[in-house]
């Protein structure tokens, strides 16, 4: 008897059954479809994090306190721009959630104190006015910029420019209003205003900084960069090893974006073997149904067997059974994940099916059939004839 | 293969134990039995004398605990699992009391199923298959399941089940024992047309009168053959409306 034979008559006894088929059938369903949704969304959630640390600008290198209160001031960004070569810009970074307040309406949002050379760092432009100049930090100008989301919220999209508003109580002039940026990694670069750095300073009652960000010629120079850098605070911090509340992080994006990738990576995998066990479980189902059948079925593998079945006839017959409900169950399932990864996309989960997961989902369902029908199989295949005709 | 010489079947010193031990039951009692071909025998005997065991040991269903069993000249003992499927596939036609019909499938279904397992493709199959039921006059019941059949109808789609493969032997275990005497009748007369074609006719009976329509009577009790007589003029079952046409399934 050749494979296709033992298909039509697997298939017979499948449809002999149908409801019990198609309720086995739903364990490796639900199985494939978790694994395959699940990994999507693990997956989408890597794509949509890279794509955000990538947005943050390009060949960043952030220069980091490990401690909160860490020692760097605003000397230090002058001293790097003069002293790494490999460096395009360097800007400092202060910032702080203060209340702004414009008419009647008051709105909580991040005070980033910062200094020209921002826009190119970050990557993002002024849409409208100007940005802030050397002479704002100088003088310690109130003047600010604003966010889009602050210019959308706060002023009802109404033209900001050289409108008063009030910071923490004291009065700035908005001279410009940044370009939409989106969100990412947990905040929203629109929801903000952008104030000199000394003038942040001064309203946040500090002398230092919180964050160096710098920004390298070229992705070559990167790690150079880096390097160079964190020698220099080697030196300066001779106790940076053990790192303590002194040490000065130096991380280039390159390096931030391999550690998130390890991190969201663990979870697809976590996420995926949660699913996977439910795979299993589908297929624990298929083992258990097809031993009912085989049971239930004795008098029909006695009847083959004396018109001259083999064992591997019957083999073939229960097997295919069992890989039939997996099979299809897991081309069903794939459909399914396919589907739930698209709806989560709909309604702003991140998700990306790859073909990688959907392979493998379904080779596994396969595999799942295999592994919990073979039991089944075998035990109705070594059945002795005259003891399957007896059975009532 | 020479008929003339060669024994269909020939049994020696062939015992059956069913629980080796305390309560061991003989259900054959090294039995010499040897049938040659073209005959038709009928085997009787009280329940429990051993004659499906001994039916069973003849279609390679079960195998005897000790003694030979030679199909055509060769020595079944020999055989593994796989040969033994492929010789009951082969040279036997398994008849029994209770039709013993897949309900799932059809008439037509029902009698492919041996040739399936012969590897016949199935077009070959489906005509070999449709010519046996013709032949046992069930042309009109082909898609018919065994739900929606008479027991003499089932009884009739188990017999051209076996009439595909065209065996050389037909084995019947109470062939008649769940039909009416008509239906029975109707059995017993294609189980003669078979003979007169040249296969070799077993059957397990409980009826004097059936087992007259064979040429051979064999009486079993309690393992052991007890008398081997010849019937010299056997009843003729009235064929009915059975027009009879062989179908060939290709011997061998
Ligand atoms: N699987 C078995 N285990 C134990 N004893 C068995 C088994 N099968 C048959 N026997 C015994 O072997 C003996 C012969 O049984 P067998 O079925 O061959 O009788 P039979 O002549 O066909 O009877 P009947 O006319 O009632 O069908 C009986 O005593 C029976 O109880
Ligand atoms: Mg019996």
């Amino acid at each position: 008897m050749n494979i296709f034979e033992s298909v039509r008559v697997a298939w017979g006894g499948l449809v002999g059954n149908k409801l019990r088929s198609a309720l086995t059938m739903l364990g490796v369903i639900i199985g494939v479809a978790a694994v395959i949704a699940l990994v999507s969304i693990g997956q989408g959630a890597r794509a949509m994090v890279t794509e955000q640390i990538q947005g943050l600008g390009s060949n960043l290198i952030m220069v980091t306190p490990r401690g909160g209160a860490g020692r760097l001031y605003l000397q230090d960004v002058a001293d790097l721009t003069s002293r790494v070569p490999e460096l395009a810009a360097a800007i400092p970074d202060l910032t702080r959630q203060f209340t702004v307040k414009w008419g009647t309406s008051d709105y909580s949002t991040t005070i980033e104190g910062t200094a020209p050379g921002y826009e190119q760092v970050r990557n993002q432009n002024v849409a409208e006015g100007r940005f802030l100049i050397q002479s704002d930090i100088d003088q310690r100008r109130h003047v600010a910029v604003v966010g889009y989301k602050v210019y959308t919220d706060l002023f009802g999209e109404r033209d900001p420019i050289g409108e008063q508003i009030l910071i923490n109580g004291s009065s700035f002039t908005v001279v410009g209003l940044m370009e939409e940026k989106g969100q990412g990694l947990g905040m929203n670069y629109d929801d903000r205003v952008i104030i000199p750095i000394s003038t942040a300073q001064r309203m946040m009652g500090t002398n230092r900084i919180a964050t160096i960000l710098a920004q390298a010629k070229s992705s070559d120079q990167a790690a150079p960069a880096v390097a160079r850098i964190t020698a220099i605070y080697e030196k300066k911090f001779p106790t940076q090893n053990p790192p303590n509340d002194d040490a000065i992080m130096v991380q280039s994006q390159d390096q931030i974006l391999s550690t998130v990738n390890t991190a969201t990576q663990t979870m697809t995998l976590m996420l995926g073997g949660i699913a996977g066990v439910s795979l299993i479980v589908g297929g624990i189902g298929i083992m258990n149904i097809m031993l009912v059948s085989v049971t239930e079925r004795t008098r029909e593998i006695g009847i083959r067997k004396a018109i001259g079945a083999k064992r591997r006839d019957i083999l073939a017959q229960f097997l295919v059974e069992s890989m039939i409900l997996s099979l299809t169950g897991g081309l069903i399932g794939v459909l399914m994940g396919v589907g739930l990864g698209r709806l989560g996309s709909l309604i702003n989960i991140p998700s990306t099916v790859s073909m990688a997961s959907i392979i493998t989902a379904f080779v596994f369902s396969a595999a799942v059939g295999l592994f919990f029908g073979i039991y089944p199989a075998m035990t109705a295949a070594v059945l002795d004839p005259i003891e399957a005709l007896r059975y009532e | 293969m020479s008929p003339v010489a060669t024994p269909v079947i020939e049994l020696r010193q062939v015992a059956k134990i069913y629980n080796p031990g305390e309560a061991a039951v003989n259900a054959l009692d090294h039995v010499d039995l040897t049938i040659e071909e073209g005959e038709m025998v009928a085997i009787m005997g009280p329940s429990g004398s051993g004659k499906s065991t001994m039916m069973n040991v003849i279609g390679m269903l079960d195998r005897p605990t000790s003694g030979e069993y030679r199909l055509l000249g060769e020595d079944m003992s020999r055989k593994n699992d796989n040969q033994l499927a492929e010789e009951r596939n082969r040279r036997i036609g398994f008849i029994f009391q209770n039709f013993n019909l897949l309900s799932r499938l059809t008439a037509l279904q029902n009698a492919e199923l041996p040739l399936l397992y012969r590897g016949v493709p199935g077009p070959e199959r489906r005509e070999t298959s449709r010519k046996a039921l013709e032949a046992v006059g069930l042309g009109n019941r082909m898609h018919h399941r065994p739900s929606q059949l008479s027991g003499g109808e089932s009884q009739r789609v188990a017999i051209a089940r076996t009439i595909a493969t065209d065996p050389a032997i037909v084995l019947g275990d109470e062939p008649t024992g769940n039909l009416d005497s008509r239906s029975g009748a109707e059995v017993m007369a294609i189980f003669q047309d078979l003979n007169r074609r040249g296969r070799t006719v077993i059957i397990v009976t409980h009826d004097e009168q059936i087992a007259h329509h064979c040429k051979r009577i064999v009486r079993v009790r309690d393992g052991k053959l007890v008398r081997d007589e010849v019937v010299s003029q056997p009843l003729v079952a009235s064929p009915g409306t059975m027009p009879f046409a062989g179908a060939g399934g290709g011997r061998g």
